[in-house]
């Protein structure tokens, strides 16, 4: 603190202060204590706020763990979210390690700016994009039909499309963080491995995997904090059965009216977010400081 | 090659394949949809080729409407988040060891918080205050996370700043606040001008946060959202496929221009 | 005539280091004075102290005779040349030389006119609007001096400028150096762990060690007269013979050394009885003539140009070097030929062992 003023003087080092101090407390910190205490406490009308009734307590929270439909969806969520995960790795793993140790700069420079494009695009119209090809009557069916793969249009929307245009979302933030610690790979290792008679399998497992498990640990957290949070996708391409846990908070704000209700299942859905990135950076190994983008 | 390389090596090849296509088979499918003349956007079947629905998109004045808010937005969140943003980091570099991994930790914990929740604790927040939500909460929920970007981005210029600059400055007679000003200020400028592109990108194209806060305003994101469910055309299609044509030159322009200035500051 | 500099009583210490311990010396104003010692010496870090950007742990600074405590380096009268010399890179040359001015509230117009007139003064008459990596190394050292000296300072500090150039260009800088001080008379205090730059440039050195100062005096003071052993050792080249004094007398010591009995003359601080050092210098050493003779087997010479240096040992294994004119080398012994040496009591120092 002493720096900052010894660098910049009284004057400025105050307006700095004062700045941070407004993001910190007033952007950061207030708001979601305030949420905590709305979903602490019941949703009173007007009148009866302050009075008597007015009290903590975690009946809010309760009402989620005892709501039938409520939980089913918030495991699914939790599930579902975790499959996501998965599988965008598995699509990106082999790309990530190709361009780490295969491409050259030439072929890794055009694969990354083009891979950057569809992610400069809206999440909204993205979404669209995969609404329109899974469409009934849409291409995706039409090309299926044609190629006799399939005999009769299949209802893609559901837990499958949501699947699809969730994995296409996060496909960057699993990709990066796994590519840059591969790439710190060293290559000889990999030879090395390969020399002493270590089938492919036994080399990602044992030389590849271990070595990149930061870089997999951030890239599954943010995928599943991402899925977990999402609204667009599950909304638009989801079908009755595959409702998300982001879809009941927003009910319960703007359709239920008990915002009390909302915000205590916002905040069950921080800490579950904080409780996975927490747990799994620990079962990896690795510290916060690594995860920076 | 023995043939278990060879099976693996085509493997490889049908992955990357489907790779791509997996990637940009949805956004061709939905570019080329705008031409077609049925009334919801497919490929399949091919009714005719036409333009209307970019006219459609045109005279379509609840998008201009939402467009001009979103700017609205953008513009605020703009002027709010480079000064915070700066603050930040120059107050993260003034700490030290300890305390700077522990505010470094505090500073960048909004990217970790859902976009609900973050437009969610926002929304509670100031209706407490009285404020409803719009265009004021927007800015105000968006800010708190993209102040993280800036500062990251400040940041990272900071590390190649070299503080003798600021000595000689000193030694010369000038007061702290003009070497701020004269010195450090100028140096920082290009990053300035990248996170300020980048404030603006995240600002329009943010949802999850918005959704909460917009009370009666309409941004961009919002009024597709809410078109793709109430009244698809694709009038929408002819919107996304301008959009992505702008940011594909923007990354482009971009791209050149990184390249250009990187060769001017390798002289430096 | 520019301001004197008091350091009185300065030490420095940063956690469990003595950087600087008690020093105090006066520079007097418009002298060229060097700061000369070996790196991490605490050279820099005093000279940091005289302009303001560090706090010494005990002892104060006075520049003209003020008291320069409480004043922070933006109000001292002094400007420093650094290391680096950090200049700034996102304005022109002419920006750069005017920004103490600029600082000092200087309109836009007299600042360009004055910053023309010291472009004339370092020779870049016209290269006002090119930028600072457009310059050559040791035109940007001279954009640092004038952006130094265009607020008139009353002392200059120059950190090790001549540093990073290669040696003519450093040969020629000193000369123009020296000049420049001489011409606008200001205070110079000058850090170097060049020991030639040093002699040749100053009026008076400081030769600083482990954050003591040594020795304060003129170029010729330190060589004919060191001090200490560092002294001794550090500037030039010397022989030290490892000796006990058997007794003074009128300045002059006379000492048991390996080579038999010597005489030199003596320092401060010497007993009788007490291990000493004496040190006479290369060039002193004659291979006739001489009250005090020392033996050694030549090993090697070394031609130097000017001179050449010749390695001995002497019997009892200590190295021995001196220095033959050029002009004198067709008689110089022969190598692995034993041979002879001698020097006068003048030409010798004996201090005590430390």
């Amino acid at each position: 603190m002493s720096e900052l003023y010894r660098r910049f003087g009284g004057g400025l080092g105050t307006v700095f202060l004062a700045l941070v101090g407004v993001w910190l407390a007033g952007m950061v910190l207030a708001p979601n204590v305030m949420m905590i205490d709305y979903a602490l406490r019941p949703n009173l009308p007007p009148s009866q706020i302050g009075g008597p009734n007015d009290v903590y307590s975690l009946d809010n929270i309760l009402y989620l763990a005892n709501e039938g439909v409520h939980r089913a969806i918030f495991f699914k969520t939790v599930w579902a979210s975790a499959l996501v995960a998965f599988v965008t790795f598995l699509v990106c793993y082999p790309m990530a390690f190709w361009l780490a140790q295969h491409a050259t700069v030439n072929q890794t420079a055009v694969v990354l700016l083009a891979l950057t494009i569809p992610f400069w695009i809206n999440e909204v119209l993205r979404t669209l994009a995969w609404y329109i090809l899974l469409a009934f009557r849409g291409p995706l069916n039409a090309f299926l039909l044609s190629l006799g793969i399939i005999d009769e249009p299949v209802r893609w929307y559901g837990d499958g499309g949501v699947l699809a245009g969730m994995t296409y979302a996060y496909i960057l933030f699993m990709l990066f963080p796994i590519y840059n610690a591969i790439e710190s790979l060293d290559k000889s290792q990999i030879e090395a491995a390969r020399d002493l008679g270590a089938s492919t399998w036994r080399i990602h497992w044992r030389v590849v995997i271990p070595h990149a498990k930061a870089g997999i640990a951030t890239g599954c957290v943010f995928t599943f904090m991402l899925a977990a949070g999402s609204y667009v996708a599950p909304a638009l391409l989801g079908a009755p059965g595959s409702r998300w846990f982001t879809e009941i908070i927003y009910n319960w704000f703007f359709e239920g009216g008990d915002w009390n209700r909302g915000a205590a299942y916002a905040l069950v859905l921080l800490v579950l977010c904080l409780a996975v990135v927490l747990v799994t950076l620990r079962i990896a190994r690795v510290s916060l400081t690594e995860v920076a983008k | 090659m023995s043939a278990a390389d060879r099976i693996a090596r085509a493997l490889f090849g049908f992955y990357m394949v489907a790779f791509f296509l997996y990637l940009f088979a949805p956004l061709a499918i939905m570019g080329i949809a705008t031409f077609n003349t049925t009334r919801f956007p497919t490929v399949t079947p091919w009714r005719g080729t036409t333009l209307q629905w970019f006219d459609a998109l045109w005279s379509d004045g609840g998008m201009w409407q939402s467009l001009w808010t979103s700017f609205f937005v953008a513009f605020f969140v703009v002027i709010t988040v480079l000064p915070i943003g700066t603050a930040a980091a120059l107050v993260l570099t003034s700490l030290h060891a300890r305390a700077r991994s522990f505010m470094y930790a505090v500073m960048v914990s909004p990217l970790l918080t859902p976009g609900v929740v973050i437009g969610i604790a926002t929304l509670v927040l100031w209706r407490q205050l009285g404020v409803g939500g719009g265009v004021f909460l927007i800015v105000v929920a968006q800010a708190s996370f993209i102040i993280c970007y800036v500062m990251l981005m400040i940041t990272a210029r900071l590390q190649r700043f070299d503080p003798t600059q600021e000595e000689a400055a000193l030694g010369l007679g000038a007061s702290k606040f003009m070497v701020f000003r004269r010195v450090l200020l100028p140096f920082l400028k290009p990053a300035l001008i990248a996170a300020g592109f980048l404030a603006v990108l995240q600002s329009i194209e943010n949802y999850n946060t918005t959704l909460f806060v917009r009370g009666f305003d309409t941004p961009l994101t919002v009024y597709i959202a809410t078109k793709v469910r109430t009244g698809l055309t694709p009038a929408v299609n002819a919107l996304a496929l301008i959009m992505i044509a702008i940011t594909v030159f923007g990354a482009i322009a971009y791209e050149i221009a990184r390249r250009r200035g990187a060769a001017r500051m390798a002289t430096d | 005539m520019s301001h004197s500099v008091e350091l009185d009583h300065v030490g420095v210490t940063f956690g469990t280091t003595r950087a600087v311990d008690d020093v105090s010396f006066t520079v007097e104003g418009g002298e060229f004075f060097s700061i000369l010692g070996p790196s991490g010496c605490g050279k820099t870090t005093l000279l940091r102290v005289i302009a303001g950007f560090l706090n010494p742990t005990e002892g104060r600074i006075l520049i003209g005779e003020k008291d320069m405590t409480p004043l922070g380096p933006n109000q001292r009268p002094t400007a420093m040349i650094f290391q680096s010399l950090a200049l700034f890179p996102l304005m022109p040359v002419w920006e750069n030389i005017a920004f103490g001015l600029e600082a000092r509230g200087v309109s836009k117009a007299e600042r360009r006119m004055k910053a023309d007139e010291l472009l004339k003064l370092i020779a870049l008459d016209g290269y006002g609007d090119r930028m600072p990596g457009e310059l050559s190394g040791g035109q940007r050292q001279r954009v640092a001096i004038a952006r130094a000296l265009a607020v008139e300072p009353q002392v200059l500090l120059l950190d090790e400028p001549l540093s990073a150039l290669d040696l003519k260009l450093r040969q020629h800088m000193r000369a123009e150096l020296r000049a420049l001080q001489k011409r606008t008379g200001v205070t110079f205090i000058y850090i170097t762990h060049d020991q030639s730059e040093a002699l040749a440039m100053s009026d008076r050195v400081a030769v600083m060690s482990a954050g003591v100062v040594q020795q304060v005096g003129a170029p010729r003071e330190l060589y004919d007269n060191p001090a200490t052993p560092f002294v001794a050792t550090f500037v030039g080249e010397t022989n030290a013979l490892s000796c006990t004094v058997k007794g003074i007398d009128n300045g002059i010591a006379t000492v048991e050394t390996a080579h038999g009995t010597l005489t030199g003359r003596a320092g401060d601080g010497l007993s009788g009885g007490a291990a000493a050092k004496l040190y006479v210098r290369p060039e002193a050493l004659k291979p006739k003539g001489g009250v005090n003779r020392l033996a050694a087997t030549i090993e090697r010479i070394d031609f130097e140009g000017a001179f050449a240096l010749a390695h001995g040992v002497a019997e009892d294994g200590t190295p021995l070097v001196a220095s033959i004119a050029s002009t004198e080398l067709a008689t110089a012994p022969a190598i692995g030929e034993k041979s002879g040496f001698g020097f006068e009591s003048a030409n010798a120092v004996v201090l005590p062992d430390v």
